[in-house]
């Protein structure tokens, strides 16, 4: 078979330039042998070494190189390509020269500095030099590829993160869509009383954000609603969005006359179930939008609300509305969900009625919750004694292995509030206490001065079986305190579990969605644990909050505003550079025979059945080249890296041995 | 004016190549009408001496098939070479190598052992006699050509114009090839004369095959009733279409069997099985490296299905001087 | 054959071994294992790709044609690639080309494959010189000298003109 040999436009003259790196490379390196055996290789018009490439006059060399003898394809032997290439393509670049008509030898982290045998480096570093002067005869030039930025931002999830986030991007002066599936924002933080460790009021800090988002010009809040379909690439998304059916219009006033006459009766999810609500209800008093809404399943349909309506605000007929909107960026702020803990029966929730969750006790002690801030049993009476278990569904490898990182923290507070409002004897159980953050080991010895009881170790169950009379008539909480060694039976009238935190159930469908990475457990994975935390692989979609992982609300706002802020720099620079090693799809080689889709990650490659070819999104495409390799047509190519310019590299590594 | 000569001549090959000379029916009486056959030996009677005879460069084109194994082969090949202005590769052997190609897979000694030795094939031959270029026997003396090490291409032996690809050759490729010699419109020297363009491209099935990697098993056609209207891919069957040019009006597919890759590789490809291992290797729907080879090991002889037309032209050429593991062992001479 | 100028372990044979390493994890393990001045077997050259997922089995069999004795492989770890699951591409190529390498008389160790993270530059050395040392047993890769295609008329005449 013959092939076309892919010459650059007019004949390649290569510049070799081999760095000393002072004593570096030149201390293991024969830099005069490697100079003098590059001046040899076929292509080559002149050869150097010099002290330091990397300096001023070291980039001089290859300049004035460039400009008096036409060297056009640059070679430099030095460092890693990770170090310097785009040093080094910065100066070809000031020479006049494609910066892409450049390619590195690695001889200092590669060769002189893991080689013990003068004569091998020497060799290797040769045969370094020859693959890289073979390789560049092929580049071509190439130009970054710039894609504007839109400035609108989709928030998904209005719970403290997505409300911060949205409102620091708002008020840099882009439109932001706020999407929340409920039917009010404000999330989870929203459910709460008093927040660790300061003990201030949840709501007098959060409902204030609240309506300022929702006031906010720049805002446009959807609630109800669901991100259905995400098309696009970074700055450049389309986005689905689906807007249920609330049959209640923006011209209701809140006032609440038609939740009176409503005869359908449900369990109110807000409040876990504890409390009843109408078919048409809204989540607590200070919700926002404070519009009413219908839960259509409970409704009988009676219309009764209607006649009562002043306002005229409730419409039976609305339904379901799919919307697509552009936006540049995204910030994913979907939050967690609490573990269930009917998962571990050996707690009797479910089973004994004074067995709650931490949520549960969360919205008993919030004055607007089912009991209007009383902690009270199921037979109204309040609680003498209280029984707090830490770490429910959390640090073990039946459930959850992971820690919670808030459940010590707010078992903590609930032991206060619960202690302050009743008086009751309460008992900590844990395993670990875990209190870093501002002010947060402060708040356990103040829980221990103030005489709650803490006991070590995690408890094995629940019963209401008692054996001595003063179980009579309790729940007794059977525990190892592996402080003292010895099993305890503890009677107490309540049990809180702190539940642990998990991932959303569809996080893996928002992921798809998405297009991100999930940990294997189903938190958001960001780029970087450490150097990129809100970023994730796709460009343009950020993370902030509990979705990323569990977090408490000074961490999640520090991450919303981080993602925010991320998002504004993109959208003020108002474009993306594109590296240029993205691939390109021959349409005369393309068979259309699909084994190239299902190889992109970022499914930036899609298929035009008019033409029955692959078809690629430049912007989409990261440059992998995983494409390119399982391409049976040798359809695709991968720029700085195509077959040609890896076979030359690979023939040149072992021209020289 | 003259008829443009041709000639046509077989090599290592099956005669199905002839076949499809024959198979052109009524249009070989066009054919014949514009051009002159002056040696087909498998057709009419021609000696090697009325070639020889011929001035070179005589024949306008001369199409070789089957690949090239022995001395008498080598000489041949030279001899059409030298009468003919365009010596043309008919068919997949003298393309590609072809199925006695597979003959590269062992050694020369290890296939005389099996012929004449002690091996299966041997019939009445008790004193396991295996001839040489010149054997001695009572009844007289036998010469023979020699046997090569290793089974070429046309190409790997003399200078090829043109490759004729397929296993045999498609009427209507031939057909049109021979059009463009008779009215002089020879596209450039070194042409595959076939769609560059893989048999995915034309194939009524790719609507069935999914976008993401689907393949959890691999079966061989006469394990499974064969769906007429899917992916053979999905069914678990290798199907070598996406690395195989197109041209040959899917035949096997409309016959309802996978494609196993006669028109050989596309001009972006070195390596035709390496490509489509590649491919249908990326399509195994799992991430896990046990799994992914039992999947593999479901492959059964994957040399020669991924070379079963090409493996004097991939990158190994041949079976390597044995290693330690490996099928059959090849010894060496 | 003519490959018996290759036969096992001549006298002065050192083994040669192409690596291709992802730009992320084992391209930058092996440049940290630099920086933290980790010996290792000289007979490894590297080339750099930005994904294991870019690893054409086409690259393996063009090295062992060119000269290699073997191959090595670098990616990042299964769930840490890059761009997602380009190291799950190479995998499977991987799996497969070893069984054909097997077929074709080649010592499936010759083909290595190794998922080595950024912050693994002690792998690198231990991977590399773990590799030379099994190449060395095995002595040098006896394939057949591939026959060089002769090319169109036209192509040699230019040629020998070219020559002359």
């Amino acid at each position: 078979m013959i092939r076309t040999n892919q010459t650059p436009d007019g004949q390649p003259k290569i510049g070799v330039y081999i760095c000393h790196c002072g004593m570096n490379i030149a201390g293991q390196v024969g830099v005069e042998e490697v100079t003098a055996f590059a001046s040899s290789l076929p292509n080559v018009v002149v050869a150097r070494h010099y002290k330091f490439m990397c300096s001023d006059p070291g980039q001089e060399l290859i300049q004035a190189d460039i400009a008096e003898r036409g060297v056009n394809r640059v070679v430099v032997a030095s460092c890693s390509p990770l170090l310097h290439e785009a040093t080094f393509r910065q100066a070809c670049a000031a020479a006049g020269l494609n910066p892409f008509c450049f390619q590195m030898a690695n001889i200092r982290e590669q060769v002189s500095w893991v080689t013990a045998d003068k004569d091998h480096a020497t060799s290797k570093a040769k045969a370094l030099v020859a693959a890289a002067a073979r390789r560049v005869a092929l580049h071509q030039p190439l130009e970054r590829r710039r894609v504007a930025v839109r400035r609108e931002t989709l928030v998904v999830g209005a719970g403290i993160a997505g409300i911060e986030a949205a409102l620091r991007i708002a008020d840099s002066g882009k439109k932001v869509y706020l999407v929340e599936r409920d039917s009010s924002i404000g999330g989870h933080m929203a459910k709460f009383d008093k927040t660790f460790p300061t003990l201030d009021c949840a709501a007098c800090i959060l409902t204030p954000k609240m309506v300022r988002v929702a006031r906010h010009p720049n805002v446009e809040l959807v609630t109800l609603a669901e991100v259905d379909e995400v098309s696009g690439y970074v700055g450049n998304f389309t986005v689905k969005l689906r807007r249920r059916a609330r049959y209640v219009t923006g011209a209701c006033t809140g006032c609440g006359q038609c939740e009176e006459v409503c005869p359908c009766v449900q369990p109110n999810q807000f409040e876990m179930g504890r409390s009843q609500r109408k078919a048409i209800y809204r989540n607590f008093p200070q919700a926002v939008p404070n519009w009413f809404v219908i839960d259509y399943g409970a409704c009988s349909g009676c219309r009764l609300c209607e006649d009562v309506c002043e306002a005229g605000a409730i419409d039976h007929e609305q339904e379901d509305e799919v919307e697509e909107i552009q936006v540049g960026t995204i910030v994913l702020a979907t939050g967690f969900k609490t573990f269930d803990p009917r998962i571990l029966p050996q707690y009797g929730y479910g089973r004994y009625e004074n067995v709650y969750t931490s949520l549960e006790v969360e919205r008993m002690v919030n004055a607007s919750g089912p009991t209007g801030g009383q902690v009270l049993l199921a037979d109204g009476s309040e609680p003498k004694s209280v029984a707090i278990i830490h770490c429910v569904g959390s640090r073990d490898k039946k459930t959850n292995p992971w820690c919670s990182k808030v459940c010590c923290m707010y078992s903590l507070k609930l032991a206060h509030l619960v202690k302050q409002r009743t008086g009751a004897e309460v008992y900590n159980f844990y395993i670990d206490m875990r209190t870093p953050g501002k002010g947060y080991e402060e708040f356990y010895d103040r829980l221990l001065e103030e005489g709650v009881q803490f006991v070590r170790g995690r408890v094995a169950d629940i019963t209401d079986w008692p054996m001595t009379e003063a179980e009579e008539g309790k729940l007794v909480v059977r525990a190892e305190d592996s402080l003292i060694g010895v099993t305890r039976r503890i009677p107490v009238d309540m049990v809180i579990l702190s539940v642990g935190l998990e991932p959303q159930l569809d996080a893996h469908q928002m992921r798809k969605k998405f297009n991100i990475s999930c940990s294997s457990e189903g938190w958001f994975l960001e780029r970087h644990p450490k150097l990129a935390p809100v970023a994730t692989f796709t460009d343009g979609v950020w993370i902030a909050g509990a979705c990323q992982g569990p977090k408490d609300i000074p961490e999640t706002v520090a991450q919303a505003g981080a993602a925010a802020s991320e998002a504004i720099a993109l959208m003020d620079k108002g474009h993306v550079e594109i590296e240029p090693n993205t691939v390109e799809i021959d349409e005369e080689k393309c068979s259309g025979c699909k084994t190239c889709l299902g190889m992109c990650p970022y499914h930036a490659i899609s298929r035009d059945d008019q033409k029955g070819v692959a078809v690629v999104n430049q912007a989409m495409c990261k440059g992998c080249g995983t494409c390119a390799a399982a391409c049976p047509s040798g359809a695709i190519r991968q720029h700085l890296f195509t077959d040609e310019e890896i076979y030359q590299e690979i023939e040149g590594v072992l021209s020289y041995v | 004016m003259d008829k443009p000569k041709v000639g046509f001549y077989w090599c290592a090959s099956c005669g199905g190549c002839e076949e499809a000379v024959v198979d052109l029916a009524e249009t070989i009486l066009d054919v014949v009408e514009v051009v002159d056959i002056v040696f087909w030996p498998c057709a009419m009677d021609f000696k090697r001496e009325d070639v020889e005879a011929m001035p070179d460069g005589t024949m306008a084109a001369c199409f070789v098939n089957g690949a090239v194994r022995t001395s008498e082969q080598r000489a041949m090949a030279e001899l059409c070479r030298r009468k003919s202005q365009s010596l043309v590769a008919f068919g997949s052997c003298a393309h590609l190598g072809g199925v006695p190609g597979l003959a590269n897979l062992h050694s020369r000694q290890s296939i005389l052992q099996a012929c004449y030795g002690d091996g299966v094939f041997t019939t009445v031959n008790p004193d396991r006699v295996v001839p040489g270029p010149r054997t001695e026997r009572p009844e007289g003396s036998l010469e023979l050509p020699e046997l090569d090490g290793e089974v070429k291409r046309l190409d790997h032996c003399v200078t090829v114009d043109y490759y004729l690809p397929g296993c045999p050759p498609p009427v209507k490729l031939i057909v049109d090839a021979v059009t463009a010699i008779v009215e002089n419109k020879l596209p450039p020297e070194g042409t595959v004369l076939a769609p560059d363009t893989a048999l995915c491209h034309d194939c009524p099935r790719l609507d069935s095959k999914p976008e993401e990697p689907f393949i959890d098993r691999f079966r061989r056609p006469h394990q499974i009733p064969i769906d007429p209207e899917k992916c053979f891919l999905t069914q678990g069957l290798l199907c070598l279409g996406p690395a195989t040019r197109s041209g040959c009006d899917n035949a096997c597919i409309q016959g309802n069997m996978p494609c196993t890759g006669c028109m050989g590789p596309l001009s972006g490809v070195r390596d035709q099985g390496a490509a489509a291992l590649s491919a249908v290797a990326s399509l195994m729907a799992t991430n896990d490296a046990s799994q992914a080879d039992r999947v593999a090991a479901e492959l059964a002889d994957l040399a020669g299905t991924l070379y079963r037309y090409g493996m004097p032209s991939s990158l190994l050429f041949k079976k390597a001087e044995q290693d330690r593991t490996g099928g059959v062992p090849c010894p060496s001479e | 054959m003519s490959d018996s100028n290759r036969s096992a372990q001549p006298p002065g044979w050192e083994p040669r071994i192409t690596a291709f390493f992802c730009n992320w994890c084992t391209y930058t393990a092996s440049d940290l294992a630099g920086v933290s001045r980790m010996a290792y077997a000289p007979n490894t050259r590297v080339i750099r790709v930005m994904c294991s997922g870019r690893i054409d089995p086409q690259f393996v069999l063009a090295a062992l044609r060119a000269g290699a004795d073997g191959v090595l492989i670098g990616g990042c770890h299964p769930g840490d690639c890059h761009y997602q699951e380009g190291n799950y591409k190479c995998l499977r190529r991987f799996t497969m080309l070893r069984r054909y390498l097997s077929e074709m008389g080649i010592d499936p160790q010759r083909l290595r494959l190794e998922w080595i993270a950024a912050s693994e530059g002690d792998k690198v050395q231990r991977v590399t010189n773990e590799m030379v040392e099994q190449i060395r047993k095995l002595g040098p890769l006896k394939l057949a000298p591939l026959p060089q295609a002769q090319g169109c008329q036209r192509a040699v005449a230019e040629r020998a003109a070219a020559e002359v």
